[in-house]
């Protein structure tokens, strides 16, 4: 059965940036190599972890929605487990709420970049969108 | 009679203090997606200490307390949040 997928995977800050763009595609390569498709992805750089994770304090976050067979988790969890550059992972099934929360999320994304002077939209607008995560 | 009796009781016991109704917030703005990606918007529901506050203290409705804990989970398993803290505020 074909689902929507995200997955958001941490990296160890270790990598340069050559390093960190060649993970990357190998994970969009294994998701489009076994019949899934990009939706989105979106880097989300070095950010300050909550916890040290094998004593590590920061890491490169990367965020990739995918459709596939239900089949493929499995398959890109085990790459991500045997990848010793992948310090944490996380994926998510979408269900519609939160396919159409992700359109959302993404079209203020690309408006934000769109007109990044443009001020913040009303309070009440704010508090239903959920602010951006920074 | 019922009514003047009604009315009786009203005046000998007025409530004092009035208290502000919780809502669900998530009902109230239609908000249907609880996102673990946003830290600082999960916040609201933790104390000090990064533990999940009670549905008593933040009127949440049992429906989306369940989707709030799962998001402060995900978060925490991703690093987002941390499990334990102090001053987390």
């Amino acid at each position: 059965m074909v689902n929507q997928y995200e997955t958001v995977f941490i990296a160890t800050p270790v990598l340069s940036e050559t390093q960190m763009k060649e993970a990357v595609a190998k994970y969009v390569k294994l998701i489009t190599d076994n019949g899934g498709e990009i939706v989105y992805q979106e880097d989300w750089g070095l950010r300050q972890l909550a916890y040290p994770i094998q004593h590590k304090t920061t890491g490169f976050y990367y965020l990739i929605e995918f459709k596939a067979e239900s089949q493929f988790v499995a398959t890109l969890e085990t790459q991500y487990h045997r990848d010793e550059r992948i310090i944490r992972f996380l994926t998510v099934a979408l269900d519609k709420d939160a396919v159409a929360y992700a359109e959302k999320r993404r079209a203020n994304k690309a408006a934000k970049a769109a007109a990044p002077a443009v001020e913040e939209a009303p309070a009440a607008a704010q508090e239903e969108e959920a602010p951006e995560a920074e | 009679m019922a009514n003047e009796n009604k009315e009786i009781r009203y005046l000998n016991s007025p409530t004092v203090e009035v208290r502000k109704k919780k809502y669900c917030r998530f009902k109230k703005a239609g908000i249907k997606y609880v996102d673990y990606k946003d830290p600082e918007f999960l916040k609201k529901f933790l104390n000090e200490q990064g533990k999940i506050l009670p549905r008593r203290l933040t009127g949440t409705s049992l429906k989306f307390q369940r989707k709030v804990a799962q998001a402060i989970k995900r978060a925490r398993s991703l690093a987002l949040l941390p499990y334990v803290t102090d001053l987390l505020k």
